[in-house]
């Protein structure tokens, strides 16, 4: 009779204790809904792309979903997320003259709402002079060809400041990257190295976002490691946060030397990353930690 | 005299185990991933062992692993098994192995080789993000004796 009652003890010991480890921990937040300014909704989970072959299971999932409540509710509110100084800054230098032909972005591309409509959603794409270009370039091109401007740096407070206000016209679309004909070469490139084993430690970003999402890495809760929320405010650098920005941090993390931002290599990344999100609504600028 | 006698007791015992240790080239690997032979000859310290793997810097076994033994070490990772009764399940000469290379006894296994310095594509030196400028600069993640003190810890995780 002791002992059945010590074993039932035990059991119900054991049983608490597989709760704690594998219950509430191992799943993206299912409670919570992204809305913004106490409108607009913005979908956080998606049906799984095709060329995933269920990789990924059949949905997809917003980093959102993973972050703490307090960071999710800096996201629903455009005044809290601080992003929006960024934007702000990003807004002005839009319709501000700049380098030696004395013209500013709104020159050319007048109010940002009508013309970047939907830009951010397509990033990186290939261009007629068969590069592949993310949102970056083309602002560089810009400045340089048409503006008589310096170049800006990519990971620079100016870029992220105008990668944020052009990333906010597709908020609430779907990302829409092209992966086939011309775009093929480079997403195939960029899924090899998704896969590619990097740096002493020998982990792949599928190693931690694709077999581990839902948990946790110490006191990290890993997502999917979607970058439709790109440029985002990251509350522990307090500061924007660029697409290669977080690449390099992730491939640095594995003991390994990353590729720099800008990189050939980082923009197949991008692609490939941006591929795995694709039907995902562009949810730039975000808010993690 | 008996001053002296002790020094020399003492001197000696610290020669031997560097004279001793295995470098991560050497490793006498077994067909199965197992690694008998002790990598310095010096018995681990399950103390020792207990705060490498707790330790973010060193073994930091919990970011992925769940340890019930540990209960006071907060925020233990759960992307890998939970190690108790690790000790029960596995040889010495098993777990010195899968501390060494996990990749010898699980082969597509993303658990890190803690004993091992290559080959391994674009390896930074430590978590500088900069490329070694001789292949030395790629050290160990544990030394010979630190894998020895987890090892004595693994064994004393029985259930
Ligand atoms: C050792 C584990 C690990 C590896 C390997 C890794 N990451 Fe991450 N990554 C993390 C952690 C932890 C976070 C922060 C929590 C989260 O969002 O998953 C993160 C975050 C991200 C984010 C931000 C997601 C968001 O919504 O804010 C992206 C994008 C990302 N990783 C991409 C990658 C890519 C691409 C690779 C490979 C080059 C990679 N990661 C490799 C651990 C890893
Ligand atoms: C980045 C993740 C990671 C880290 C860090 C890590 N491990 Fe592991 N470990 C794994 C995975 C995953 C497995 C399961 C084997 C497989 O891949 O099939 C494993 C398996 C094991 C096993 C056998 C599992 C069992 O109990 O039956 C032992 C023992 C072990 N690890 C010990 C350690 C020790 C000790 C450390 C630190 C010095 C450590 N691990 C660090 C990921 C990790």
């Amino acid at each position: 009779m002791k002992l059945q009652h010590t074993m039932t003890a035990v059991t119900v010991l054991a049983a608490t204790l597989a709760l704690i480890a594998t219950g509430p921990r191992a799943e993206p937040a299912q409670d919570d809904q992204l809305v913004i300014n106490g409108e607009e909704e913005v979908p956080t989970q998606a049906p799984a792309p095709a060329h995933l072959d269920g990789a990924l299971g059949d949905t997809i999932y917003s980093g959102w979903l993973f972050r703490d409540p307090d960071t999710r509710a800096m996201q629903k509110d455009d005044f809290d997320n601080p992003m929006f100084l960024f934007v702000d800054a990003g807004i002005e230098t839009w319709n501000t003259p700049d380098g030696t032909e004395g013209k500013s972005c709104a020159d050319c591309h007048n109010a940002i709402e009508d013309s970047m409509k939907g830009v951010r959603a397509a990033l990186p794409k290939v261009t007629e002079k068969g590069e592949l270009w993310s949102l970056e370039n083309f602002v560089n091109d810009c400045r340089t060809n048409r503006m008589g401007a310096e170049a800006w740096g990519w990971n620079s407070q100016e870029m992220k400041n105008m990668t944020a206000a052009i990333g906010l016209q597709s908020r609430g679309m779907p990302v829409a990257v092209a992966i086939d004909g011309e775009a093929a070469p480079f997403w195939e490139k960029g899924k090899e190295m998704y896969y590619t084993r990097y740096g002493q430690l020998e982990m792949s970003c599928a190693n931690c976002h694709e077999d581990n999402y839902g948990n946790y890495i110490r006191s990290d809760h890993l997502s999917q490691g979607q970058i439709n929320g790109f440029p985002l405010y990251r509350l522990k650098d307090q500061g924007a946060v660029s697409t290669h920005q977080r690449f390099v941090g992730c491939v640095r993390d594995t003991r390994g030397v990353p590729f720099e931002a800008g990189s050939q290599e980082f923009r197949e990344l991008e692609l490939y990353v941006a591929s795995r999100g694709l039907g995902l609504p562009v949810e730039t600028p975000a808010v993690r930690h | 005299m008996h001053r002296i006698l002790a020094l020399t007791i003492v001197v000696a015992g610290f020669g031997l185990p560097a004279m001793a240790e295995i470098a991560p080239e050497d490793v006498p690997w077994s067909e199965d991933g197992s690694v008998a032979e002790s990598l310095t000859g010096t018995p681990g310290n399950p103390d020792e062992g207990k705060v490498i793997m707790t330790t973010n810097a060193l073994g930091n076994c919990v970011a992925c692993h769940a340890i019930e033994a540990m209960p006071d070490v907060p925020f233990q990772g759960d992307i890998a098994p939970q190690l108790d009764g690790a000790g029960d399940r596995w040889t010495e000469a098993q777990l010195r192995g899968i501390v060494i290379d996990a990749k010898r006894t699980f082969p597509e296994s993303f658990m890190p080789g803690m004993y091992k310095v290559g080959p391994f594509i674009r390896p930074g030196v430590a978590y500088t993000a900069k490329p070694p400028e001789k292949p030395e600069d790629i050290k160990p993640i544990l030394s010979a004796q630190q894998v020895e003190d987890v090892v004595a810890y693994l064994m004393t995780l029985s259930e």
